[in-house]
């Protein structure tokens, strides 16, 4: 009966051919190219650091990053506390939760291509409810020519089909909470604030963790809704990292600069969701021990 | 029988079980009797195979069942929550391990009846476990581990999320119930009063160690080790250590010297080896008294035979019928229990008598027991 | 601190079920509660204790008659603004503050100074022997110590009226019930707030309280102190409720001088014989039954000339169990079982009889104790 249970390895082993051959491997093509360059006909020259060098000093680059670190910090500043809003205001019993679970899933199952086409059609001013509804109030809207209306309607889609992610996270970390938590509280006499601050806050931190992460990197690689609904305009002013990587590779074919920009893209990536998660589990410690210090 | 050798568990580079050797034989109850976190569940985890450990092994009958998954074991446990398939109405939930085990229906009908009638479950089948009282589901997770008729049952903490009149009656029934099984039956609690009522045999754990293992009455009168003692004493042991000098045993800070008589018997039964021995003495709460209920207690004979102890009073609890009387002695907190009712102010002073064949003494290094005595006999 | 005056109370859910007899959680109650007592509500899961607890703290509203806390009604006031603390089954404590802000927590609230919230946080870690903790993490402590914070809480107003406990012994080990149990004794004592504790445990009701209320299907059956309960208790529930084993109820007559259990006399005293008398029990035909404690039972071996003695009464001894401090003798008297504790040690006789004290012998008709001024 001493049998040692390898099979294990054994189901795991797919799992981890496929996680090389899908990752991995393009990874290193990636930062082949990277450091190589190209005239056709498969001929490649050795570089060097070269085109990270060109990439780190393009002004095109340094603009694409710009926008695109300005677009995740407001999305950040709205979808967080509006979707921590609404998950506070959802009901916790009766029938009226399923009803809200439902409404609050639905943005989150309709494919990212046809957000963009539902908002691009929908801010038409000639024939979409939102633009020619403004345009008959008189407001001047116009997505399509103006960068501010462009960048308005880009953050309110993405609002409409992300904050639902959040709002779920919370709920879950809210409804796990238990009620004499409450009841203590209200003895306590506990303001609203303090019941969020004290009982609510440290009891949905990891899942409100997980929810700014999850928000900060797809809103970072944000791509598919802005090409549908901008492309990238008016101008560049809606042309973000992944937009501007895009056009690099497929559209102009330099392989050896878009290879380059997307490592130092990943790199940003991974550098800034390192620092959202050291910077949220210490500032926790951080506030226990200054309180301590009374 | 389930025999574990030398079995050692570490979690989190902490050692959750170390060097643990039990023989435990189908038929009897055997109970696992320490405080949370002294390895009650950790055990059961290995036992059952949930569990891997580092070293040591395991064999059920003669067999090792190390590695041996658990779903392919004959076995049956039940946790200290009520756990039930909620969807389920309590006909289902007992027959549900006979169904997996694919049981023809007659035989399910026949020992879901039986089941449910030892339990008292009858009138309840068709209802849904949340429709239950709790005392009611964990009988359902009890008939279910009894209708398996496994080899090996594991009963951790099963009564203590439930009412304490509720606690005893089931308590009374359960060795009864599982008795006819011929398994070997494992049962974990946190109180020594539980323990001694369900009797067999009981395994004292702390911090991952077996401090004894042995018949229940047999460690609780005759406890090896301090913490033994400790771990079967509620409510808990009065422990304080003792000083020679001048030709007598003293309590460590005192300044009179215990009676002649008392030292020379505590003395004269001391092993050879342990005569040099710093000593730590132990009493339980109830084998201290009043002066006025200890006979002939006027007369200086009787006196010079029991150990006096002086000391202020720190609170009293009545239960009705008897009295703790905590009180601080020599700077330790030590509790009394006495019959009546003895409503003493906090502050009071209080004189008890102990008789030195009542008393445990521990070597205070290593917290064996350096004197076997019969206990209450 | 204050009295509470519960004043014609009672209870019933909205929802009850229409078809059953009794519409009522709680049954409608009078009960006043002095000032500076410890109580303990005490009876199984089910029996109206929770509801009640629930109704003084403002957590339900009774569906009749009002709630008087030092004569003021306070029926209609909140759970914040009734001014009570409570604890319970579960710790509540806040994590992320420390042992001394969670403590500061409530003073903070009702926005007071930080030199007066300082010098009460101080006074109260005294009182809770957490001293040298003030600082630590209340996340990182054991149940127990958590346990004493949400006392903790309730201890460091000054304005508090009453503090509540919800079963807070259920989550401790049983070595550190008997520090915690014993601590808010002392506190008790010193301090006097009014406190009200819920349990189904009867050792720390008794051992809590200077009076137990005794709960059962959402009635109050007595209100005593442990003594009474244990010695006299006026209903057959509380007898068997209370002790462990409980109360040894057995049907029975009354003959006119003894109550007779299966042909067999068990004398009575003059005070019960006398209410029996007064209530006719001899022949009213209303059901009988004669409650001893296990206690009060002496068992002796066929030794001791019992013949002549009338509290002496044969039994069969069916077991014996030992329980270490003292053995339970398992017994038959007729047709009926009852047990008697034996004392440690003391050899259990294998031919037996029965000592019964007939000042320990109770008679209850229809479950009530029968007594002379009842």
């Amino acid at each position: 009966m001493k049998v040692q249970n390898n099979k294990a390895w054994l189901m795991v082993l797919p799992m981890l051919l496929l996680v090389a051959v899908s990752a991995i491997i393009p990874l290193m093509t990636v930062v082949n190219y990277s450091v190589q360059d190209t005239f056709g006909n498969n001929e490649f020259f050795w570089v060097g650091t070269e085109w990270f060098h060109e990439v780190l000093a393009s002004e095109r680059f340094h603009n694409a990053l710009q926008r695109t670190l300005l677009f995740s910090a407001l999305i950040l500043a709205i979808e967080i506390p509006l979707g921590i809003a609404i998950a506070l205001a959802m009901p916790r019993r009766g029938i009226a939760v399923s009803f809200c679970l439902v409404l609050m899933a639905l943005p989150l199952l309709i494919p990212w291509n046809v957000v963009g086409t539902i908002w691009q059609v929908f801010g038409r001013v000639d024939i979409g409810l939102l633009g020619h509804g403004l345009a008959s109030l008189g407001i001047d809207y116009n997505y399509t020519q103006n960068t501010f209306d462009a960048w308005v309607t880009l953050i309110i889609m993405d609002v409409w089909h992300w904050t639902s992610l959040v709002v779920l996270l919370c709920y879950s970390g809210l409804v796990s909470i238990p009620e004499v938590y409450y009841q203590a509280a209200r003895i306590d006499g506990a303001s609203r604030w303090a019941i969020f601050r004290f009982i609510q806050l440290p009891k949905i931190k990891r899942v409100l963790l997980i929810a700014v992460l999850l928000r900060f990197m797809d809103s970072f690689m944000i791509y598919t809704e802005p090409f549908v609904v901008t492309g990238g305009g008016p101008g560049n002013s809606t042309t973000f990292l992944s937009i501007d990587l895009v056009q690099m590779a497929v559209g102009q074919f330099d392989l050896g600069p878009a290879a380059a920009m997307s490592l130092i893209y990943f790199l940003i990536i991974l550098l800034l969701s390192w620092v959202f998660y050291t910077v949220m589990t210490s500032l926790d410690n951080d506030a226990a021990s200054e309180q301590g210090r009374h | 029988m389930l025999r574990l050798a030398n079995i050692a568990r570490r979690v989190d580079s902490h050692n959750a079980l170390q060097d643990i050797s039990l023989e435990l034989k189908r038929g009897e109850l055997n109970i696992l009797l320490g405080p949370t976190l002294s390895g009650k569940t950790s055990l059961m985890r290995v036992m059952a195979g949930l569990d891997r450990p580092d070293s040591g092994e395991l064999t059920f009958d003669g067999e090792s069942v190390i590695g041996v998954p658990v779903q392919r074991r004959e076995l049956a446990m039940v946790y200290q929550q009520f756990i039930n398939y909620p969807s389920l109405s309590v006909y289902e939930n007992i027959a549900s391990p006979l169904r997996v085990a694919g049981l023809d229906k007659q035989e399910i009908e026949t020992r879901v009846a039986q089941a449910a009638q030892l339990l008292k479950l009858e009138p309840y089948l068709n209802r849904k476990p949340a429709n239950l009282s709790g005392g009611q589901q964990q009988r359902v997770a009890l008939a279910r581990a009894l209708v398996k008729r496994a080899s090996l049952v594991l009963l951790d903490e099963p009564l203590a999320n439930l009412d304490y009149k509720l606690r005893e009656e089931l308590r009374a029934e359960l060795p009864m119930l599982f008795a006819e099984l011929g398994a070997v039956l494992v049962y974990a609690t946190t109180e020594p009063s539980e323990a001694l009522v369900l009797g067999g045999k009981t395994a004292c754990l702390n911090r991952g160690r077996v401090e004894q293992f042995g018949p229940t009455l047999d460690l609780y009168r005759d406890p090896d080790t301090l913490m033994a003692a400790r771990l079967f004493s509620d409510p808990p042991l009065n422990s304080l250590a003792l000083s020679r000098g001048n030709g007598g045993l003293r309590f460590a800070g005192a300044e009179q010297a215990l009676p002649a008589a008392v030292t020379a018997e505590l003395v004269n039964a001391l092993p050879a080896d342990e005569v040099e021995s710093t000593l730590t003495l132990a009493v339980r709460g109830h084998h201290l008294r009043l002066g006025s209920d200890v006979a002939h207690a006027s007369e200086p004979s009787t006196r010079e035979s029991l150990i006096e102890i002086r000391g202020t009073v720190d609170v009293t609890e009545i239960t009705g019928s008897e009295s703790f009387v905590h009180f601080t002695f020599m700077g330790q907190p030590w509790v009394a229990l006495l019959d009546g009712i003895h409503a003493l102010p906090g502050g009071a002073a209080i004189t008890l008598y102990a008789r030195p064949h009542d008393c445990f003494l521990f070597n205070t290094q290593t917290g064996k027991r350096v004197r076997k005595l019969s206990g209450g006999e | 601190m204050a009295s509470i005056h519960l004043k014609n109370l009672g209870h019933r859910y909205a929802a009850y079920d229409a078809g059953s007899d009794n519409p009522y959680a709680l049954n409608p109650l009078d009960q006043v509660w002095e000032d500076g007592g410890a109580y303990a509500l005490l009876g199984p899961s089910g029996c109206g204790k929770t509801t009640l607890l629930n109704i003084i703290s403002g957590l339900l509203r009774p569906s009749e008659g009002r709630v008087l806390f030092d004569g003021e009604d306070v029926t209609d006031l909140s759970t914040e603004r009734r001014n009570i603390a409570q604890v319970f089954q579960f710790p509540v404590v806040y994590d992320t503050l420390t042992v001394a802000e969670n403590l500061a927590f409530p003073l903070r609230n009702r926005g007071m100074e930080s030199t007066t919230i300082e010098a009460r946080v101080a006074e109260t870690l005294t009182m809770l022997g957490l001293e040298g903790r003030a600082n630590e993490r209340a996340r990182s402590l054991n149940a127990d110590d958590k346990q004493k914070i949400s006392l903790g809480r309730g201890l460091v107003r000054t304005d508090v009226r009453a503090i509540l406990f919800d079963e807070p012994l259920t989550v401790i080990d049983p070595h550190l019930k008997w520090q915690l149990r014993t601590e808010l004794k002392k506190i008790h004592e010193r301090f006097s707030h009014t406190m009200i504790y819920v349990t189904h445990d009867q050792t720390e009701a008794l051992t809590f309280a200077d009076k137990v209320v005794v709960m059962n299907a959402g009635s109050i059956l007595q209100v005593g102190t442990p003594e009474q309960l244990f010695d006299r208790p006026r209903h057959t529930f509380v007898g068997t409720f209370i002790g462990s084993p409980g109360m040894n109820v057995l049907r029975c007559t009354f003959d006119g001088e003894a109550a007779v259990v299966d042909g067999v006399k068990l004398p009575l005293d003059e005070a019960t014989i006398k209410a029996a008398h007064a209530r006719g029990l001899a022949t009213s035909g209303v059901s009988l039954e004669v409650g001893v404690r296990p206690e009060s039972l002496l068992v002796v071996g066929a030794g001791v000339n019992t013949d002549d003695d009338p509290h002496y009464v044969r039994v069969d001894v069916l077991g014996v169990e030992d329980l270490g401090r003292h053995s339970l003798v398992r017994l038959r008297l007729g047709n009926q079982l009852l047990c008697a504790l034996h004392p440690e040690g003391a050899a259990i006789p294998e031919a037996a009889a029965l000592r019964f004290d007939p000042a320990r012998t109770l008679l209850y008709a229809n479950s009530l104790l029968v007594e002379a001024n009842g």
